[in-house]
């Protein structure tokens, strides 16, 4: 399971090569639950490249399995037919080289933000106590963090969650960062800002990333690579390479590419959504549905 | 762990920067309830002397003995041996039957949720068992076990027992999926889940559990202690010393051993909710 970490030996892990430079395939994957009479089909037949050092965001209707997908990737789940790759090998199982960061916040609420950050490395005993406990501070101060340390989460503002728990999966080093919705539930300005903080160190790197979301907007700031789903069951509807300049801008939004990528996506979303409405079998949907 | 010594020191300094005395002085919920009190103390003694004062025995309040008769009572039975001696066997039954079941209890809840096959086969059971009142053990436990006081712990034991169990099980079954997800994530193995995640997680329903059977063991031990008879004068508990007051026909001692229950009880429960704090600084922080 774990490759040949050579990364261990300190603060300039990060260079080494393996170290967030993993490519994910996934070849026709179906999932689904329930038994045969009452089976709710979540994916089905998706093929999907998530390319080495990009950032692979992931859009589609609220509701459409693109959670099941987060936790095929991280192996908490197994697909029932076809299989999730990395880099050639199948996937079995959750592993410190895939982290997720999960859905509003999953920062283990009676460890403080410091332990939260350690948790791992501890578990596993891969880092001297003193090189650890540095690593873990340089970590922190770089998520602007470094002075709540020994808060516990519920002290910690929504931002500051997610920008601890982005800490907490950077120290494991892993090959893929898996981001499922990570900045939901927060205000719209500290939304926007934590986008911008993602993108920096994400710009600053390059590591193999995936980002599920299900805003549009976020998604075309953010994306190499955007992968949309149709309404569940989840196929693949459209993959859109996003040609913006890095590092970006929250302006380069209002740009006129920005807003026909936009555009195309939306087009698309909007046929998936109108889809639902008539499978619901409910009235036409008011105006134009986002999101 | 140094570091949640270090946490939960600190939050303990800061609340005793000013000290528990002063606190409690200036709070001005600490004087609303001396008020409350004293006001109820004060239509209770009206009520109880209604007779003399206004010629005429408000019905039921009436015939209580006012609380000036029941703290004379009480100073009268204070320096009597016999009183401490029944709240000292009271306590000591009802922390035996409670650690018992906190010993027990705590593990098999955890068992029930954390192994299928476990929950399978005893939880069944447990649930036939668990609806049987405590109280209706009494007969069978006396002619069960060959002492009195064992008897009797027993069935405090079962007082806190299944309540303990139901928290232990209900807290550790809604641990939220994402923090054993994380965990795993990050290599934890079997006995990792278990310490650093779902016994922390199930600390808050270990001690509601144990908040529910600290009140339910002294309402059993009481009752025991009246049914079984508890022997000589203290060494029957504070149960025993109201049903004692009651064939002596001592109105206000039977409202004295009362009272005592209450406090103690409330003593049990303020320790348990000072451990709670202690244990999980975490969730009190604001």
């Amino acid at each position: 399971m774990h490759n040949t970490d050579s990364g261990m030996d300190g603060v300039t892990a990060t260079h080494t090569s393996d170290i967030g430079k993993a490519r994910v395939e996934l070849k026709n994957v179906s999932k689904g639950y329930g038994e045969e009479w009452g089976r709710q089909e979540i994916i089905k037949n998706l093929s999907l490249d998530v390319a080495s050092g990009a950032l692979t965001v992931v859009v589609g209707p609220s509701g459409c399995g693109k959670t099941t997908l987060v936790n095929l990737i991280a192996g908490f789940e197994r697909p029932d037919a076809g299989e999730v790759l990395l880099d050639g090998r199948r996937i079995t199982g959750p592993s410190k080289n895939r982290m997720v960061v999960f859905q509003e916040t999953a920062l283990i609420p009676w460890q403080t933000t410091f332990q939260n950050v350690v948790f791992g490395p501890k578990l596993r005993g891969d880092m001297k106590r003193k090189e650890l406990r540095k690593k873990a501070e340089e970590l922190l101060k770089k998520v602007g963090l470094a002075d709540f340390m020994h808060k516990y989460p519920l002290q910690l503002s929504g931002g500051m969650q997610r920008r601890a728990e982005l800490a907490r999966a950077l120290i494991n080093q892993p090959q893929i960062m898996i981001m499922d919705e990570p900045f939901r539930g927060l205000d719209a300005m500290s939304r926007g800002l934590m986008q911008e903080f993602f993108l920096r160190l994400f710009e600053e790197n390059h590591q193999t990333n995936l980002f599920v979301t299900s805003e549009i907007d976020e998604a075309i700031f953010l994306a190499d690579r955007l992968v949309v789903l149709s309404n569940r069951p989840a196929q693949l509807r459209a993959v859109i390479d996003i040609h913006l300049p890095r590092p970006r801008h929250y302006q380069m939004l209002n740009s006129p590419e920005a807003y026909q990528y936009k555009r195309q996506a939306m087009e698309i979303l909007h046929q998936e959504a109108m889809r639902s409405f008539k499978q619901t079998g409910a009235f036409g949907p008011p105006g134009t549905t986002r999101s | 762990m140094a570091g949640v010594a270090q946490v939960s020191h600190s939050v303990v300094r800061a609340s005793s920067r000013r000290s528990l005395l002063r606190k409690t002085l200036d709070n001005s919920e600490f004087w609303r309830g001396i008020v409350a009190i004293i006001v109820f103390l004060c239509l209770w003694e009206l009520g109880a002397r209604s007779k003399q004062l206004f010629g005429y025995a408000l019905p039921y309040v009436g015939l209580l003995p006012a609380p000036s008769e029941v703290v004379v009572a009480w100073s009268k039975v204070l320096t009597k041996p016999g009183y401490w001696e029944s709240w000292y066997q009271s306590f000591k039954r009802v922390l035996l039957g409670f650690l018992a079941a906190q010993v027990i209890g705590i593990p098999f809840g955890l068992m029930l949720a954390v192994n299928r096959y476990f929950r399978e086969i005893f939880f069944p059971p447990f649930e036939v068992l668990r609806p049987i009142p405590p109280l209706a053990w009494v007969p069978a436990s006396l002619i069960f076990w060959p002492t009195n006081e064992m008897s009797i712990a027993f069935v405090t034991f079962l007082g806190a027992f299944f309540t303990i169990v139901i928290n232990v099980l209900g807290g550790a079954r809604t641990i939220d999926v994402r923090y054993l997800r994380a965990a795993q994530s990050m290599g934890a193995s079997q006995w990792h889940l278990f310490w650093r995640i779902i016994l922390p997680g199930t600390l808050p329903s270990i001690f509601t559990g144990a908040a529910v059977g600290m009140g339910i063991t002294w309402e059993v031990v009481v009752a025991a202690e009246m049914i079984s008879g508890g022997g000589t004068q203290g060494s029957g508990g504070l149960g025993f010393f109201i049903w004692n007051s009651y064939m002596g026909g001592s109105l206000p001692q039977i409202v004295v051993g009362m009272i005592s229950i209450g406090i103690a009880g409330y003593l049990s429960s303020s320790a348990i909710r000072w451990l709670g704090n202690r244990v999980m600084p975490w969730r009190h922080l604001f």
